[in-house]
């Protein structure tokens, strides 16, 4: 690897890194488009339980996650979303580990079978 | 709690749930995309040995870190709805199709699984509409209009990533309609769905091709040796201009 490769994919990953961490807090916090889309003819309303849906919509379908109580659920740390840059970057550092991590062997697996 | 899905778990609303939960489609139609995604992404990692080498696969790896990053950042389309970058075409383009699916997925699993963001029993739907479809039709749309990049540099390049990525996002949009139409719960016709899904989606679509023409263009201006629709571009000389 060329060192300049290097700082190339050093700079990459610093961007990612920010992204994740801190321009993550300028997120609109409105439903997706899928989401309004399966919210059409609901009405959320905040009650002491969280939020319910009234109406008719596809969303009152939807299960609740089986992971919902995960430590980092919802982008969270514990249930703190103040914390959810720290969550991104776990997140992005983790997505890295697991992607970088199979496209070396995939790699490998590769250059074996060529020679 | 059981009958809807809570979209916030905690008392303010920062919503950050970008995919598809568990129950909008019924079992069979889940289970159905369950096999197709795992079909997809055996064919994508086996494929994929032609598209990675020691020297490419860190890149592959940052640009599935970077698809899970900027996934976070929700833009507003229209008062009170948003959109987030998918990242099939800018995947396709940056490391190549195969890969480009695999780091798709890969961000997939890592947001249903650390994140509860995205159904368990959704996974296979989510990969099949953002992982094999966006980046399937994304990389198509770039390869034909790769010309482009040749006659008009950078500015060619930003417009054949703007229409890929474009392209991506209508195609996985219409991968949900398909499933919502095999299985889909609810009494919505699909007809309602399909023009709020697809106008919804132009719309962030928009946004995803901004996104992936900066990035794109950004990394072949400092790398074009990391950008694999540029590396495996037919050599100029098979076309002899008069």
């Amino acid at each position: 690897m060329t060192s300049r490769r290097s700082w190339f994919l050093a700079g990459f990953a610093v961007v990612a890194l920010l992204i994740a961490g801190v321009v993550s807090y300028l997120a609109s916090s409105s439903p997706d488009g899928l989401d309004s889309t399966t919210l059409r003819g609901c009405t959320v309303i905040e009650t002491a339980a969280g939020e319910e849906l009234t109406g008719t919509c596809i969303a009152q379908h939807a299960g609740e996650h089986h992971l919902a109580d995960g430590p980092l659920a919802d982008y969270t740390v514990a249930g703190n979303d103040n914390l959810s840059g720290i969550a991104g970057i776990l997140g992005a550092t983790a997505t890295f580990a697991v992607a970088g991590g199979l496209f070396w062997l995939i790699a490998r697996s590769g250059r074996t079978r060529r020679t | 709690m059981a009958g809807y899905a809570p979209l916030v778990n905690s008392p303010n609303d920062a919503v950050l749930a970008m995919h598809m939960s568990d129950g909008l489609v019924d079992a069979p139609t889940s289970l159905l995309f369950g096999f197709v995604a795992v079909a997809g992404i055996t064919v994508a990692a086996w494929k994929a040995r032609t598209e990675l080498d020691e020297r490419t696969a860190p890149m592959a790896g940052l640009v599935a870190a970077f698809i899970f990053a900027v996934q976070m950042v929700n833009f507003p389309i229209l008062p009170g709805a948003s959109g987030h970058l998918l990242g099939g075409a800018l995947a396709a383009i940056l490391v190549g199709p195969y890969t480009g699916a695999l780091c798709v997925a890969i961000v997939l699993v890592v947001q249903a699984l650390l994140f509860a963001d995205g159904g368990i029993t959704a996974l296979g739907t989510n990969i099949t509409n953002m992982a094999l479809i966006g980046v399937g039709v994304g990389y198509a749309a770039a390869v034909a209009l790769r010309p482009l990049r040749r006659r008009f540099g950078d500015a060619g390049l930003a417009a054949l990533a703007f229409v890929a990525a474009l392209a991506n996002t209508l195609a996985a949009a219409s991968g949900f309609l398909l499933e919502y139409a095999l299985g889909g719960a609810g009494d919505t016709t699909l007809d309602t769905v399909a023009w709020y899904m697809l106008g919804t989606h132009t719309l962030i679509g928009v946004g995803e091709g901004l996104i992936t023409a900066l990035t794109v263009v950004a990394v072949a201006r400092a790398r074009p040796d990391l950008v694999y629709l540029l590396r495996t571009a037919p050599r100029p000389t098979t076309e002899v201009p008069a």
